[in-house]
């Protein structure tokens, strides 16, 4: 989960990384007292999980209370990156005398962490490292040591923090290798970390992913959860615990596995090419076990997508069983009854396909098509997704 | 022979008493699988009747090798138990370490990777993964047995039902191993592990490769291909279609900015000269005709 500039900068503070947290707030009218609290002159900041806000006009100067609540007016409902945003974080205006970059992160290659830093930070690190790969310090972490005093200091020595502000850079390190570890994150980025006019270091802006499954761990975590911004079909399949993900396209798809799902989506897109460019609507991993009521969850989810017109049902039983699956897809017209309405086409193949077949034969539904491959059904249901578009269009 | 396991092998399933473990063990026991013993604390003393076998329940992994010789454990063990339970099997010596358990915290798989790394001796598959099976000698994880017979194809996946998929889609030629190595951001065991356990096995002529977005992982096993691996590879990436941002069902897979994507690692593949197939039929057929005319 990725976590917006003031939720990541709460678990900063939380963990004593040096911040000012300024104020949230969704209404531009508050933006005035805000910034009257706060001085005057402010920063209005869009809080949406998606990095470029600034380049999407998303992070403005204010010259007074009357100028941030202008401002606040401006970027409230703003689309960035596709995310309306909902809310705005205001905050003080800083003395910036140096910017630098530090991050920890999960190194999925080396299978340990890594710290990258910089002296040169408030820009892309991606830039800094292709323009000059010297400015950016890489240090391995191994996960049984962590951050240290010692490896703090190799780190700051490593990314080049002048002397004076080592034993500072060091404390900063150590924090937010607290935020790191004992918030179970698998990123803390902070772009830029930055030397003020007094002398002292402070995280300017924050990012945060919380591995999601680590939220046994951390039931304060939830509420970091924002369900306002997310679509309204995968807040729905998130509450039925299903695996969703909404795309754009008019093949809904329901599928057991993540890699076969995936697979399934890439079939249907390849499919639709010949079928006027239809693409796969959803990803929804059923998982294993695919009782008829997951199996109804599921199929509820994808009627209720506007953009669907036809269903595929990509099913490989091996745990699961292919009669199950057919019960369940059997049950669940039943139970949805004149809610559904748009043609499946199911291909099933592994663990008890015969049987599986024998009941969707036996039921013999006007909705459902059975097809015997993979690459046969995506291409009978991309058909079908179609003709429907073009039945709308006469 | 095959890799990574054998019909010596002589395999414990850590959480065996629970309801995926004992599902999963009637089923391996089915599959010609030597399981000697079970782990559960606190349940050590107790036996588990599988009809034709009667399995004895261990209250921790060292009893159980010392009772019974194991060299596998099979984890069922739910997420918050996950890493105590792989740091008690490398303490006991165990050489391979399959860990079934989905939803496992990174920073847990990333400590006993390293716990096991530092100790040398034991080998980790997974977390979130099906296991490893080499048809009609040993199955040790959740890969359903009847979908093929033995044969000289090795398989190496991050996906579990893409596994199934292909071994179906390939059943007439059979498998020597086929191997899932999960789909988290940390796994035990990679693909490149894999390939040159592959490379190294007199029983595999021929290795399917499936990867999926997320991490570079596809992309090292490209430039270890080339560098490294004689025997022919035939490749499938899943996810195409993938939105960035968003995580696809495991955890590892998600594209970040331009990283990850299953087009670069299809062109990291191609350029190691191993034929990509569009779609899982498409590499199956690949593969048949490269098995054809060896």
């Amino acid at each position: 989960m990725d976590l917006m500039e003031y939720q990541a900068k709460e678990l900063f503070a939380k963990h004593g990384v040096p911040v000012s947290l300024g104020a949230v707030l969704e209404n531009a009218e508050d933006a005035g007292d805000a910034a009257r609290r706060l001085g005057g002159r402010v920063v209005v900041k869009a809080q949406v999980k998606a990095g470029g806000r600034g380049k999407a006009g998303g992070v403005k100067l204010a010259d007074g209370p009357d100028e941030a609540v202008a401002r606040a007016r401006d970027i409230l409902g703003m689309q960035i990156k596709g995310l309306t945003v909902r809310r705005v974080l205001i905050a003080p205006t800083a003395d910036i005398r140096e910017e630098y970059y530090f991050s920890y992160l999960v190194d999925r290659s080396a299978r340990r962490y890594l710290c990258i830093a910089s002296t040169q930070g408030g820009v892309e690190i991606e830039v800094v490292a292709h323009e000059n790969c010297e400015a950016v310090a890489q240090i391995p972490i191994d996960p049984l040591v962590g951050v240290d005093e010692a490896k703090a200091r190799e780190i700051v020595e490593a990314t080049g923090f002048p002397p004076e502000l080592a034993d500072q850079a060091v404390e900063v390190a150590k924090l937010l290798w607290t935020v790191f570890v004992e918030e179970d994150a698998s990123l803390v980025e902070v772009n830029p970390l930055v030397l003020l006019g007094d002398g002292t270091i402070e995280a300017l802006d924050g990012k945060v992913t919380l591995d999601e499954n680590a939220a046994f761990r951390h039931p304060d975590h939830v509420l970091f959860d924002d369900k306002a911004s997310a679509d309204p079909l995968e807040a729905k399949a998130a509450a039925k615990n299903l695996n969703y993900v909404k795309l754009d396209g008019q093949v809904g798809i329901i599928g057991n596995g993540a890699g076969l799902v995936m697979s399934t989506l890439d079939v249907v897109a390849y499919a639709g090419e010949a079928h006027g460019g239809v693409k796969p609507a959803n990803f929804l991993d059923i998982g294993g076990g695919a009782s008829a009521e997951v199996m109804a969850n599921g199929l509820d989810i994808i009627l209720g997508d506007k953009q669907v017109r036809s269903v595929f049902v990509n099913v490989f039983g091996g745990i699961t069983a292919c009669d199950e699956v057919a019960t369940g897809i059997v049950t669940a017209l039943d139970m949805l009854g004149d809610a559904a309405t748009k043609p499946l086409v199911v291909r099933l193949d592994g663990n008890n396909v015969l049987e599986g077949r024998r009941i969707l034969d036996a039921a013999d539904h006007p909705l459902v098509t059975l097809v015997d491959t993979m690459d046969g059904a995506a291409d009978r249901a991309a058909e079908l997704a179609s003709l429907a578009l073009d039945q709308e269009g006469n | 022979m095959s890799i990574f396991l054998n019909d010596r092998s002589r395999v414990i399933v850590q959480g065996m008493t629970g309801s995926e473990g004992s599902k999963h063990t009637r089923r391996m026991l089915d599959a010609g699988t030597a399981i000697v013993g079970g782990v559960t604390p606190g349940k050590g003393g107790q036996s588990v009747d599988f009809g034709s076998t009667k399995v004895p329940v261990f209250s921790s992994v060292a009893d159980a090798v010392e009772a019974t010789g194991a060299d596998v454990s099979v984890v069922f063990v739910p997420p918050r138990f996950a890493r105590g339970a792989v740091l008690e099997a490398v303490d006991a010596g165990i050489g391979l370490i399959i860990v079934i358990t989905e939803g496992v915290p990174v920073k847990d798989t990333a400590e006993f990777f390293a716990y096991a790394q530092s100790k040398g001796t034991s080998r980790i598959i997974g977390p979130n993964c099906p296991g490893l099976i080499s048809p009609g000698k040993s199955n040790a994880g959740i890969i359903p047995a009847d979908i093929t017979p033995a044969g000289r194809v090795g398989l190496v996946s991050k996906s579990g039902t893409l596994t199934y998929q292909m071994m179906y889609e390939l059943r007439d030629f059979g498998f020597s191993s086929a191997v899932g190595i999960g789909g988290d951001p940390i796994v035990g065991t990679t693909h490149i592990d894999a390939l040159q356990a592959f490379e190294d096995d007199p029983d595999t002529d021929a290795i399917v490769m499936i990867g999926e977005i997320g991490g570079d992982a596809e992309e090292r096993a490209a430039a270890y291909i080339a560098e490294h691996i004689t025997k022919p590879v035939v490749g499938y990436v899943a996810g195409f279609t993938a939105p960035e941002g968003k995580t696809m069902g495991h955890a590892g897979a998600i594209v970040s900015g331009s990283s990850g994507t299953a087009e670069a690692k299809k062109q990291a593949l191609e350029a190691a000269g191993v034929k990509v197939g569009k779609t899982p039929s498409e590499t199956a057929q690949l593969m048949r005709e490269l098995l054809q005319a060896l």
